[in-house]
């Protein structure tokens, strides 16, 4: 039993290690500088640069977060701290479901729902108001981009950004609740000078959470944002993220040379970039939620 | 004798269906310190948790009756709760620094109160010499004078209690509750609060919740005894140890129970 | 007049939260109602138990049994290879590692394990299967499923077990038990409906996925008739069938999704009904 344990913990970088030997040829072949940066995208030539998928996460992944974060926060803080518990009783289940459903169901609802939201609703809107930034302007007459994506993941996040900030919140000693209380502070002064306060890496490390869960989501993002290789200039262009780049190309990835090595590097990539995330925010959350 | 600061009247507790408080009725002096003691699970930090409302922040729990403060109710309808602590001012069993530095400890009650109002008795803007004026009131100052804006969290207990009743006194209250003040600490800190509370009686009218009768004999001048979340017995601090005049008061203080 | 305005402050973050916390739980009936409500029109005896006829991307007749038929054997057999590891595992942290600096590495590796992107476990299984020369098939999406599995079974398994008093455990040392004797008989019997509950959850996760299978499993309209054959699978049957301009070819789509959705669901109230169970039985 000591062994399995030891394999399972060994896990991570044995896939680590996995794909990097099989991303060796590419990383051999093309300069880090070239893969990273170039824009240049066009593997039967050989020219292999991952920066418009880079930028596509980027995008989607900072949509997500901006959309996601406050509401999750604030429901946290709602559930932790003045929900009656009868509504926390039946509220936290069904945020729980949410986390169970599926990335192509999202992906699904992303697309009947979302994409002619954004097509209809949001686009001539914004466009009309505030398409003087860039940001904002769309050239994009369909609803898939980066701002649908967000809107989806921003769905797909809520759970476990709620979730781990609420607890970390529950853990807040009542004393300290108390201690401001008794000087006659209202609730809201408390939960924002106070326990926030205290609680702080810990809701730092369910955000973080959760934008680990948004960078590596594939099928519910690959089925609203686009999927044309470009960098996004606006939250309405189309975007093509890693993930996205891996799973829609796997099937031709045998049949053009250094191309499996290439998506395989997309991998590793995204792997290591999570894992910093995560490692990080679990050790926050280790040291917070220890008892005492 | 003056007015009393606080009168109860018929005041009922209940946590869920467990009745905590059976009709209380007493008076609490103005200026002097008054001690509740009895056994435990007697109901005495019910009592003074009942007193500036912080019971009710407890889920389940339930209170009635009235609370007289200066002639307003403070159970009473419209009532602002905040305005209420402001007034009663509590120290509680074990400090609990807020997470800022010692500075912004005893200057928090000002702050979110707003520097302005009726509690700026003149100090002005001058939070730099209220925040002096009650680390010493405290006992504080002359340890912290050099480091106020280091996190509180690096005190000593004995420190962070007298950090919490800085912190208390700063937004001047008419009445100071004191649950168990000195439990947490060791002999030394304990003795340093006490004098602080001997002293600060001039000014403001302490209520001290106690388990231990010898802190009852030294500090109080008012005395209620508690038994089963009932009043036994309240009077002068030395007529009642001298003299108790109910049967069960007089076997607590004889250590025939308890 | 500052307590005025911090109470307005209040009142006025209290509709915010309110306001979030409808947006989230709004989120979640939108998308159930979107589900059932177009798939619903195209659940039928025939879309449950027919593979479908024509290819699965132009065929008009014919339904998803090839899909659902796929996901039970890739999610049941991925669970149950998950499961002859995930026990031991979460049994020798607690029976034998307990507090120890390896238990908390180990712990904090699962942790991240469980957060690792299921196209990355999608990736590592086609490189074992390159290595092992196999080709997309159940066999290769049982594999890919197992390593994503794993952490949730694990934790899932550590946290019910961890609900065993001490003085249980302590008991049955005293008795002269093993630490092996006592992990199965005490540990075990008292904790199953958790245990249970763990291999629900994984099951449900492990079912939901798609991008883990996409590059291992394959995809056929037939349904698999060996582990070396391709299989399908609910979530591919959905993405794959959405793609194509057929609306015949959608409604199976939209049907996949309203059946994964319901198994999903199913396990997930299920396993919360367990729970509760087990906190009726558990010896405090």
């Amino acid at each position: 039993m000591a062994l399995l344990t030891l394999a399972a913990t060994l896990l991570v970088p044995v896939i680590a290690v996995a794909l990097f030997l099989r991303a060796r040829p590419i990383l051999a072949a093309v300069p880090l500088k070239d893969l990273l940066l170039s824009t240049a995208w066009h593997p039967l030539k050989g020219e292999f640069g991952f920066y418009p998928f880079i930028m596509g996460t980027l995008w989607v992944t900072a949509a997500a977060m901006i959309l996601a974060v406050p509401p999750s926060l604030l429901t946290a803080i709602y559930l932790a701290e003045y929900a009656p518990a009868g509504f926390r009783a039946v509220a936290k289940p069904l945020i729980d479901l949410l986390a169970g459903i599926p990335s192509v169901v999202y992906g699904v609802w992303g697309m009947l729902t979302i994409v002619p939201f954004v097509e209809k609703t949001v686009a001539p809107v914004l466009n009309r108001s505030l398409g003087v930034l860039g940001l904002f302007r769309t050239d994009n007459p369909t609803g898939y981009g980066v701002l649908a994506g967000g809107l989806v993941l921003a769905v797909m996040v809520f759970p476990i950004i709620i979730a781990v900030a609420e607890e970390v919140i529950q853990a807040v000693p009542q004393g300290l609740r108390e201690a401001s209380l008794a000087l006659g502070a209202t609730r809201w002064q408390t939960i924002r000078n106070v326990v926030v306060r205290r609680a702080w890496p810990g809701v730092m490390a369910a955000v973080v959470l959760g934008l680990s869960r948004a960078f590596g989501e594939t099928m519910a993002v690959l089925m609203v944002v686009g999927n044309v290789v470009q960098v996004p200039h606006s939250i309405f262009d189309a975007a093509y993220p890693l993930t996205a780049l891996i799973a829609n190309n796997y099937g031709e990835m045998m049949s053009i040379p250094l191309y499996d090595a290439a998506l395989l590097c997309g991998a590793l990539i995204l792997l290591l970039i999570v894992l910093a995330f995560n490692t990080a925010s679990r050790l926050v959350l280790v040291r917070f939620l220890r008892p005492g | 004798m003056t007015e009393p600061q606080i009168r109860i009247q018929d005041l009922n507790a209940w946590y869920g269906s467990a009745h905590a408080l059976k009709g209380i009725t007493a008076e609490i002096p103005a200026r002097q310190i008054t001690a509740i003691f009895g056994p435990s699970g007697c109901g005495k930090t019910t009592l003074l948790r009942s007193l500036n409302r912080l019971l009710e922040e407890v889920d389940g729990t339930w209170v009635t009756g009235e609370v007289w403060l200066d002639g307003i109710d403070i159970y009473g309808r419209g009532v602002d709760v905040t305005e209420v602590r402001t007034r009663v001012g509590m120290l509680a069993p074990k400090p609990f620094p807020l997470p800022m530095s010692i500075y912004d400890n005893v200057a928090y009650g000002r702050r979110i109160h707003g520097m302005h109002g009726r509690l700026d008795k003149g100090n002005g803007r001058n939070l730099d010499k209220m925040v002096e004026r009650y680390l010493r009131a405290a006992g504080l100052w002359d340890e912290v004078q050099d480091r106020l804006h280091a996190p509180a969290s690096g005190l000593s207990t004995g420190q962070q209690q007298r950090l919490c009743l800085a912190r208390a006194l700063a937004v001047e209250p008419e009445v100071l509750l004191c649950d168990e003040p000195t439990s947490a600490l060791d002999p030394i800190s304990a003795q340093r609060i006490e004098d602080q509370l001997v002293a600060l009686k001039e000014e403001m009218t302490i209520v001290v919740v106690t388990h231990s009768l010898q802190q009852a004999r030294r500090l109080a001048d008012h005395v209620i005894f508690l038994w089963l979340g009932e009043l036994v017995e309240a009077g002068p601090g030395d007529r009642v140890f001298q003299a108790p005049s109910d049967e069960r008061t007089r076997a607590y203080l004889a250590g025939d129970v308890g | 007049m500052k307590w005025r305005r911090a109470k307005l402050v209040e009142r006025f973050f209290q509709v915010l939260m309110i306001g979030s916390a409808a947006v989230v739980l709004g989120s979640l009936v939108l998308i159930l109602a979107t589900v059932v409500y177009k798939g619903i029109s195209a659940l039928n005896l025939d879309m449950l138990t027919q593979v479908p006829k024509g290819g699965y991307y132009m065929g008009k007749e014919g339904g998803i049994l090839n899909a659902i038929v796929g996901s039970l054997y890739l999610a049941g057999g991925a669970t149950a290879l998950s499961l002859v590891f995930a026990l031991p595992i979460a049994l020798y942290l607690q029976f034998y590692a307990e507090r120890s600096r390896f238990a908390e590495l180990a712990r904090l590796s699962l942790d991240v394990l469980w957060g690792v992107p299921s196209i990355v476990y999608g990736a590592f299984g086609f490189i074992i299967m390159l290595w092992l020369g196999m080709r997309a098939s159940l066999l290769g999406g049982i594999i890919a499923l197992a390593f994503l599995e794993l952490p949730i079974m694990v934790r899932g398994m550590d946290e019910a077990i961890a609900m065993v008093p001490p003085a249980l455990k302590e008991a049955s040392y005293a008795l002269g038990a093993t630490r092996l004797e006592t992990a199965v008989k005490v540990a075990v019997r008292q904790t199953a409906p958790g245990l249970l509950t763990a291999v629900l959850l994984a099951f449900g996760r492990g079912i939901g996925d798609a991008a883990s299978v996409l590059f291992t499993a394959g995809y056929t309209d037939r349904l698999p008739d060996s582990l070396l054959s391709p299989a399908a699978s609910l979530p591919l049957a959905v993405f794959f069938q959405l793609g194509t301009p057929f609306p015949a070819v959608q409604e199976r789509a939209y049907a996949s999704a309203l059946v994964l959705t319901a198994i999903v669901l199913g396990l997930s109230l299920i396993s919360r009904g367990l729970a509760r169970r087990l906190n009726k039985h558990v010896i405090r």
